[in-house]
C-alpha cells in the first residue's frame, strides 16, 4: 500500500465559523494505481489533494492520519512537511500555467528548486533533458522564459519539474481543465506513462470532468459536500456506479453521439449544502431521489463489492 | 439553414485583424474570411479551441468590436451601420450572455437588478404587467421566484446566476442569443439544465449561436456545426454530418481526441495535430460542399488530406 488515509478531517477557518472542507475521509491507494478524485466545485477534492502536500494557513488538521509507504506524513507540521515534498508527494499545481515564476528562465527554476532540497543541480540535469524530450519539448526551454512557451507546454514543463525526483505520490489538480481538447489527451496519456515508466508510483488525479478520469485513471473516487460517496475502478463507477449522486452525475453528462431531440439528458436538481454548516446525515439527501427516513443518520463507506465502497443506505442494503 | 426557418443572421466573409505589439506593429487575423448564418429558432454551435477567433466572432455581432471587413446583418441590416435608435432596437432583439457568471454580476446589488435595468426597454409599463412579464421570463428558465429574486449573487448558485442571464435576455423578447461559453463554468449536475433551456428555447423561435470549445456540448444541442481554427472555418453543416461524417483532418483530431465516457482513448486512432499554416495575410480556403448542407475547407493543409 502506497497511500493510506484515514478519517482524514481538514476544516477551513472563516470568520464565519469552520468550512468542513473534508470530512473523515478514509481510503487507500497501492502502487502503480492512478486515482482519480472527482466531484463538483467546492466539494473539497482540492482541500484533499492539498492536505496530503502543504495546508495553507487557513487550514485546519481537525483529525486523521495519513500514512505514505508505511511512513506518517507530519501534514499539519508545515516545516516536517519540507522533508517530503517534492521528493516524496509532488504535486502539479491547479494553476501550473502560472506556477513558473515569469522573471526566471525555466532552466534556473529547475536549479533554483533542486538546489533548495539539496540536489546538485548538474547531476540532474541530464535526466531533466531526457525527460523534456520525452514530452516533447526540447532542451532549448530551459533558456526560455515561461511567457515563450503555450500553455500545453508549460503544462508539461511542470509535469516534468514536479516528478523530477520520483516522488511516491504526485497530486495532480485540475491539470487538464485549461487546456484544449487535442492538449487534455496529450497531458492525459503523459500521466499514465510518466507512471507506467515509474516515474510517480502513484498519483491522485484531482478533475471535475469524469470522462477524462475514464481515460486516464484505474480508480475513481467521488466526493460529495466534503464526504466520500463512492470509490470504485473506473469501469465500474462509470458503468456500473451504486451511489445515486454518481449515477446522476454520470447520466447527467452529454457525449458526442446523443443529440437533445433524441435523448433528453437532465441534472440534478438543488444544489450541494454549504459546508459551513452542513445537515446531519447523509449531504446528498435533499437531492436525492431515493432518500427516505434513514438517511437521517449518516451512511459509512463500506464495501460492497470487491474494491468498491459506497457511503449510502440504500446501496449497501 | 433549416428547412422552412428564415435566416436572421447573416455573417459574410467576415476578417478582424488586431494590432498586436508594442507599438501595434503586428498584425493579427484572428477571423479570417468566415461566411455562415443562423436561422430563427436554429441552435447553430461554433465550435474551436483557444484562439481560433470564435469569441471573436460572437463579440463582433453584439457589436462589442468592428468587423475589419465583411459584413454581419440582422434581418437584412447591417450591423457595423446600426446608430443610437437602430442600436437600441438591435439590442432588443440580439442579446449575450458570457462565461463567468459570477463577474457578470456587481456583488453590491442584488441579482435580479439585472432585469430591472432592461426596464427602460418599455417606457410607460405598469408595475403589475412588469412583474408578470418578470415571473413569465423566470418560468421560461425554470427558476423559483422566491429563491432568486432580492438575493444577493454570492447566494445563488452558478446555474442560477447564468439562468438569470438569460431570464434578463428573455425579458426584451430577443430573436437571437449569442451565448459565448455559457456552459464551461458550470458543474456538470447543472449545465445539463441550462442546454436543456436553450433547446426549449429553440422550440419558441430563438435563434441561439452557440460558442464552445466543448465538442460534446455542441453535439448534444446544436443543429448545425460550424468547426473554426485560427480564425478560419474548417468545416461547416448539418450537426449530424460533421460530427457522424468529419472530412476535414482537423475536425477527425478534434474528435478522436475528445474524453468520452465509454471509449478509451487508445481505442481510438490517435490523430497529431495538423502542422500550422501562418494564417497571417493568407487568403481564407475555400469551402467546398461535399454533400448537401457539408462544407469542408480546402486549400492550406486540407486539400491534400482529404480523401
Amino acid at each position: 500500500m502506497s497511500l493510506r488515509v484515514d478519517d482524514l478531517t481538514v476544516y477551513y477557518r472563516s470568520l464565519r465559523g469552520d468550512v468542513k472542507a473534508v470530512d473523515g475521509a478514509s481510503f487507500a491507494i497501492g502502487d502503480g494505481e492512478i486515482m482519480g478524485l472527482a466531484g463538483e466545485s467546492g466539494c473539497g477534492k482540492s482541500s484533499l489533494g492539498k492536505s496530503l502536500i502543504r495546508m495553507d494557513a487557513r487550514m485546519r488538521h481537525v483529525r486523521g492520519r495519513v500514512e505514505l509507504d508505511g511512513r506518517e506524513l507530519p501534514i499539519d507540521d508545515d516545516s516536517q512537511m519540507n522533508e517530503f515534498r517534492f521528493r516524496d508527494v509532488s504535486i502539479v499545481p491547479q494553476y501550473s500555467m502560472s506556477a513558473l515564476t515569469p522573471t526566471r528562465r525555466v532552466g534556473t527554476i529547475a536549479e533554483e528548486l533542486l538546489e533548495s532540497r539539496g540536489v546538485r543541480f548538474e547531476t540532474v540535469r541530464p535526466e531533466l533533458v531526457r525527460r523534456l524530450q520525452l514530452v516533447g519539448l526540447s532542451q532549448d526551454v530551459l533558456a526560455r522564459y515561461p511567457i515563450e512557451l503555450s500553455g500545453g507546454m508549460k503544462q508539461r514543463t511542470v509535469m516534468v519539474l514536479s516528478t523530477l525526483l520520483d516522488p511516491s505520490l504526485l497530486i495532480a489538480d485540475e491539470i487538464t481543465s485549461a487546456l484544449d481538447v487535442s492538449s487534455q489527451r496529450a497531458v492525459g496519456e503523459l500521466l499514465v506513462e510518466f507512471r507506467d515508466r515509474g516515474f510517480v508510483k502513484s498519483m491522485i488525479v484531482i478533475t471535475h470532468d469524469l470522462a477524462i478520469l475514464y481515460q486516464v485513471a484505474d480508480t475513481i473516487l467521488v466526493m460529495y459536500a466534503g464526504k466520500l460517496a463512492e470509490k470504485a475502478s473506473a469501469e465500474t463507477v462509470v458503468h456500473g456506479p451504486r451511489h445515486p449522486y454518481t449515477q446522476l452525475l454520470i447520466s447527467s453528462l452529454p457525449e458526442v453521439g446523443v443529440r437533445f431531440e433524441e435523448t433528453r439528458l437532465a441534472g440534478i436538481p438543488g444544489k450541494p449544502p454549504s459546508l459551513l454548516s452542513p445537515p446531519t446525515g447523509c449531504r446528498f439527501r435533499d437531492r436525492c431521489p431515493l432518500a427516505f427516513a434513514k438517511c437521517e443518520e449518516e451512511p459509512p463507506f463500506v464495501e460492497v463489492g470487491a474494491g468498491h465502497q459506497v457511503a449510502c443506505w440504500k446501496a449497501a442494503a | 439553414m433549416l428547412e422552412g426557418g428564415r435566416v436572421m443572421l447573416e455573417v459574410k466573409d467576415v476578417s478582424k485583424v488586431y494590432k498586436v505589439g508594442t507599438f501595434g506593429g503586428t498584425r493579427l487575423r484572428a477571423v479570417n474570411g468566415v461566411t455562415f448564418d443562423v436561422g430563427a429558432g436554429e441552435i447553430v454551435s461554433l465550435i474551436g479551441e483557444s484562439g481560433s477567433g470564435k469569441s471573436t466572432i460572437g463579440r463582433m455581432i453584439l457589436g462589442l468590436s468592428r468587423t475589419t471587413t465583411g459584413t454581419i446583418s440582422f434581418e437584412g441590416k447591417d450591423v457595423s451601420a446600426l446608430r443610437k435608435a437602430e442600436l437600441r432596437t438591435y439590442y432588443a432583439d440580439v442579446q449575450g450572455v458570457f462565461q463567468d457568471p459570477f463577474s457578470s454580476y456587481n456583488p453590491i446589488f442584488k441579482a435580479d437588478r439585472v432585469l430591472t435595468l432592461v426596464k427602460g426597454f418599455f417606457p410607460g409599463i405598469s408595475k403589475s404587467e412588469w412583474d408578470a412579464k418578470v415571473e413569465a421570463s423566470l418560468q421560461a428558465v425554470r427558476l423559483d421566484p422566491s429563491t432568486c429574486l432580492g438575493k444577493y449573487p454570492h447566494q445563488l448558485s452558478g446555474g442560477q446566476l447564468q439562468r438569470l442571464l438569460v431570464a434578463r435576455a428573455l425579458l426584451l423578447d430577443i430573436k437571437l442569443l449569442v451565448a459565448d461559453e455559457i456552459i464551461s463554468m458550470l458543474d456538470a449536475s447543472t449545465r445539463i439544465d441550462v442546454l436543456n433551456l436553450l433547446g426549449d428555447l429553440k422550440r419558441r423561435g430563438l435563434g441561439v449561436l452557440f460558442v464552445t470549445h466543448d465538442l460534446s456540448l455542441g453535439n448534444y444541442i446544436s443543429d448545425r456545426t460550424v468547426i473554426l481554427r485560427h480564425g478560419e472555418i474548417v468545416e461547416l453543416g448539418a450537426t449530424e454530418k460533421v460530427f457522424g461524417n468529419p472530412l476535414h483532418p482537423y475536425t477527425k483530431m478534434l474528435l478522436s481526441s475528445v474524453p468520452q465516457l465509454h471509449t478509451r482513448w487508445d481505442a481510438r486512432e490517435a490523430h497529431s495535430p495538423p502542422a500550422v499554416a501562418s494564417t497571417a495575410d493568407a487568403a481564407a480556403p475555400a469551402l467546398v460542399a461535399m454533400e448537401p448542407d457539408h462544407l469542408v475547407a480546402t486549400g492550406h493543409d486540407g486539400g491534400g488530406s482529404l480523401r
